[in-house]
């Protein structure tokens, strides 16, 4: 806590001092105030240099403003955000939750926007997985495996995101079999494990469902399903009651140095309860099959998903994985040779030596590339992914007309998404830095 | 001294802000030298550059037309690539100074978006275009297919309401340009492409095997595509609405850009005259030179002439007149009188 004392104390030392002096010396020597000591005296003419920039960004502003209520006016323009309500016309292809072409423009904005939030998470995710084994294998003294990275990520995070968006985009839809080509006795194409179906439209995979039905939990606009919420509930809990009985073997180990078995008792703790209630709900996997044109039943992973998702992952990884080397690096070497003197072994020292220290110095950039991936989503629109950009900030503003309050909605929800992730990493921030005591 | 530099900052940006409004478009795009037409991303026909760089097609020509009434040079306009999703910012913002790019005059758009549609210069309609080998000779027979769709276009809700009224599903495919939508139906990412008619033609006419690709006879909609500007500027619109009509009447006078200087000297039909400015002072009234219209004509033909030279039967698009003839002839065009 040093920079505040050196900072802070010496200059509440000096007005002390100065505050000293006013009172203990008479009134008639401190000069009359004169106007032209805001120019000319140290002590105000800071002041005023700000007053008078403030006053300049205030009147911008206000231009600004009037400027936009007068054009507004002339083209005889309303200001309204009525549009939200009306009906939106339009379909939606990948749709978390329901929608259909009479409801309404804020419907379809919350289905993008649900869209956004979707490949914002699996994006950070894959990035973070990617980056963090690309970072620890850059360290590598294998040569191969270093070079193999080092090219991965010169190539990645030096040609723009939305280009690889677009190479996915277009590896996915020219060189992937058509639907048809899985059609008939001698089709060309052929599912994987006859499960998986690779196509020029996107990847059909099963997906699971359940014979009983638990319906569904109605908040607002949402309407999860209780089956997927029991099914998270069940893991959760799980999770939790695997945390504590590893801290019941710590404890036990620091006690009597002896650690008790706990692997099997984890495997059972983490997926009996969750097989226990799939099989109470009687879920099974619900396969694609070529119907008419396409394939139905299964997940579809649309192509502009998948070029999305891979396109941002790979670029951001890239990054994550600079700074994953970097805050390796960070760690002095002593501690690995302090590790390996102790009889760890390499795995291990990276695990629980290394990558703990390294955290604080990674997790500040991670937080502007979860941010940067984050609002790149907003790209979408190139491979035709309906993400909030393309819907509420494309077609919706394109059918109705309402650029500048569909513009300002959009910003107003990227800025909140955003604060709302730099809040979060924030709190995870403090956790991991390093802790004085 | 604060206080001055205040009110002069407000006072200069103000008169600034006075200037730029007080211009008509006419002013304007006679201070600037040259018109500037927003046109389409390349849509062979319609609007695309040529080998050499040089725009051509029916709304190019157009736009040219409309050059050439208000400088005596069809070369006197520059064109603006616009997208279906960029195209009414642009117009709004005065980037462009009238929008000529297939886009469909609607009760929304001529509303409540502020625009003025001057008129319909080409009658369509909405259709789909599927290959041959998919075996479909219907719209009906397809439940469950994948379309690929232009993104802010009146296309786009056409094709949600057509599958919802006959209780169809379908996959959307949402690309941005013409020429997107092209590559995804050729890659077979989409099983139909669906668009105006005439734009499924155009399309159609620059794959490499025409023939592999049917166009369904179901047209679902009526898309009267025409020539649009700012709303607010009477006087502009009047010139961009009669340069249209001009050309229109020129084919149902039959004055065509072979016989317009030879008509000038004299006709005996007093409406020539008045529309090729020898009588009635019409050009004077639009703040144009009298000739206006015969310099239209004289640049890029009459109307049929302009048809058969960009998108008629004898070129690649091969469209027919259909709707889009004469009203003596049993079409839809119509112009008013120039009286």
């Amino acid at each position: 806590m040093w920079p505040r004392t050196r900072l802070g104390q010496p200059t509440g030392y000096i007005m002390s001092i100065t505050n000293d002096q006013r009172v203990a010396t008479a009134a008639p020597q401190k000069p009359a105030f004169h106007p032209s000591m805001l120019l000319y005296d140290q002590r105000y003419r800071s002041i005023t240099i700000q007053i008078f920039a403030l006053f300049l960004l205030m009147l911008g502003a206000a231009w600004l403003i009037d400027n936009v209520v007068n054009n507004l006016r002339l083209l005889g323009r309303t200001f309204s955000f009525n549009f939200l309500w009306q009906s939106a016309g339009y379909d939606i292809n990948q749709r978390p939750i329901e929608y259909d072409s009479t409801m309404t423009h804020g419907r379809a904005a919350l289905v993008g926007f649900l869209n956004t939030i979707i490949l914002a998470i699996l994006g950070c995710a894959l990035a973070t997985v990617i980056g963090v084994i690309a970072g620890v294998l850059r360290l590598s003294k294998n040569w191969l495996v270093s070079r193999l990275v080092t090219f991965y990520v010169e190539i990645f995070r030096n040609i723009p995101t939305l280009i690889w968006i677009l190479i996915f985009g277009a590896v996915m839809a020219e060189s992937m079999p058509a639907p048809s080509a899985f059609r008939g006795d001698n089709a060309s194409s052929s599912m994987i494990f006859d499960a998986i179906a690779v196509t020029n439209r996107g990847i059909y995979i099963p997906s699971i469902q359940f014979q009983t039905e638990l319906g569904v939990l109605p908040i607002g606009p949402f309407a999860p399903s209780l089956n997927w919420i029991l099914i998270l509930a069940v893991i959760i809990a799980g999770i939790f009651a695997n945390k504590q009985l590893i801290a019941h073997a710590n404890r036990l180990q620091s006690e009597t140095g002896i650690r008790p078995k706990t692997w099997w008792k984890s495997i059972l703790l983490l997926l009996l309860p969750v097989g226990v209630i799939l099989v109470a709900l009687g879920a099974y996997l619900d396969y694609p099959e070529l119907r008419g044109f396409n394939f139905t039943g299964g997940l579809h992973l649309r192509n502009s998903f998948l070029a999305m998702w891979l396109g941002l992952s790979l670029y951001t990884g890239a990054f994550i994985a600079e700074i994953v080397r970097g805050g390796i690096l960070a760690v002095s070497k002593g501690q690995t040779e302090a590790a390996f003197a102790l009889g760890l072994q390499p795995g291990k020292t990276m695990r629980l030596v290394i990558l703990p220290q390294a955290m604080r110095v990674i997790v500040p950039p991670l937080i502007s590339q979860y941010l940067n991936l984050t609002k790149n989503t907003s790209l979408g629109l190139a491979v035709g992914y309906m993400d909030l950009r393309s819907t509420l900030g494309g077609i919706t503003i394109n059918q109705t007309g309402r650029e500048l309050e569909g513009m300002l909605l959009l910003m107003a929800v990227y800025l909140v998404i955003s604060l709302t992730i730099s809040g979060l990493m924030n709190v995870y921030n403090s956790r991991v830095k390093l802790k004085e005591r | 001294m604060k206080k001055n530099v205040l009110f002069g900052t407000f006072a200069a940006s103000m008169l600034v802000a006075g200037i730029a409004q007080a211009q008509s478009t006419l002013e304007q795009v006679m201070a600037r030298g040259e018109l500037v037409c927003g046109s389409n991303t390349g849509q062979a026909g319609f609007g695309a550059p040529d080998a050499n760089g040089v725009w051509q097609g029916f709304d190019v020509g157009f736009c040219r037309a409309l050059a050439a009434a208000i400088f005596n040079d069809p070369n006197a306009v520059s064109f603006v690539p616009l997208t279906s999703q960029t195209r009414f910012s642009a117009l709004a913002s005065g980037e462009v100074d009238v929008l000529a790019r297939n886009t469909t005059w609607t009760f929304v758009r001529d509303v409540d978006l502020n625009l003025t549609f001057v008129g319909t210069n080409y009658y369509d309609g909405q259709g789909f275009m599927v290959p041959r080998e998919l075996g479909v000779s219907s719209a009906r027979e397809l439940d469950g297919a994948t379309v690929c769709i232009e993104t802010g276009t009146t296309t786009e809700l056409n094709l949600a309401d057509y599958f919802r009224v006959n209780g169809m599903s379908y996959e959307p495919v949402p690309v941005d340009t013409a020429a997107e939508a092209q590559q995804q139906y050729l890659a077979g990412a989409c099983d139909v492409y669906t668009t105006d008619v005439s734009a499924l033609a155009s399309s159609r006419a620059a794959f490499a095997e025409p023939d592999a690709h049917l166009i369904l006879p179901e047209v679902v909609s009526k898309e009267p595509l025409g020539p649009v500007v700012r709303h607010g500027d009477d006087n502009w619109a009047d010139i961009v609405q009669w340069t249209l009509f001009a050309l229109i009447a020129a084919e149902e006078l039959g004055i065509t850009s072979a016989n317009v200087e030879e008509l000038k000297t004299g006709s005996n039909n007093p409406e020539v005259g008045r529309i090729l400015g020898t009588d009635g002072g019409f050009g004077a009234m639009l703040g144009l030179d009298d000739d206006w219209a015969a310099r239209a004509i004289a640049a890029v033909g009459n109307y049929g002439e302009l048809f058969a030279a960009t998108i008629g039967d004898q070129t690649p698009i091969g469209l027919a007149r259909g709707l889009n003839a004469q009203w003596t002839q049993g079409g839809l065009l119509y112009a008013p009188p120039f009286r």
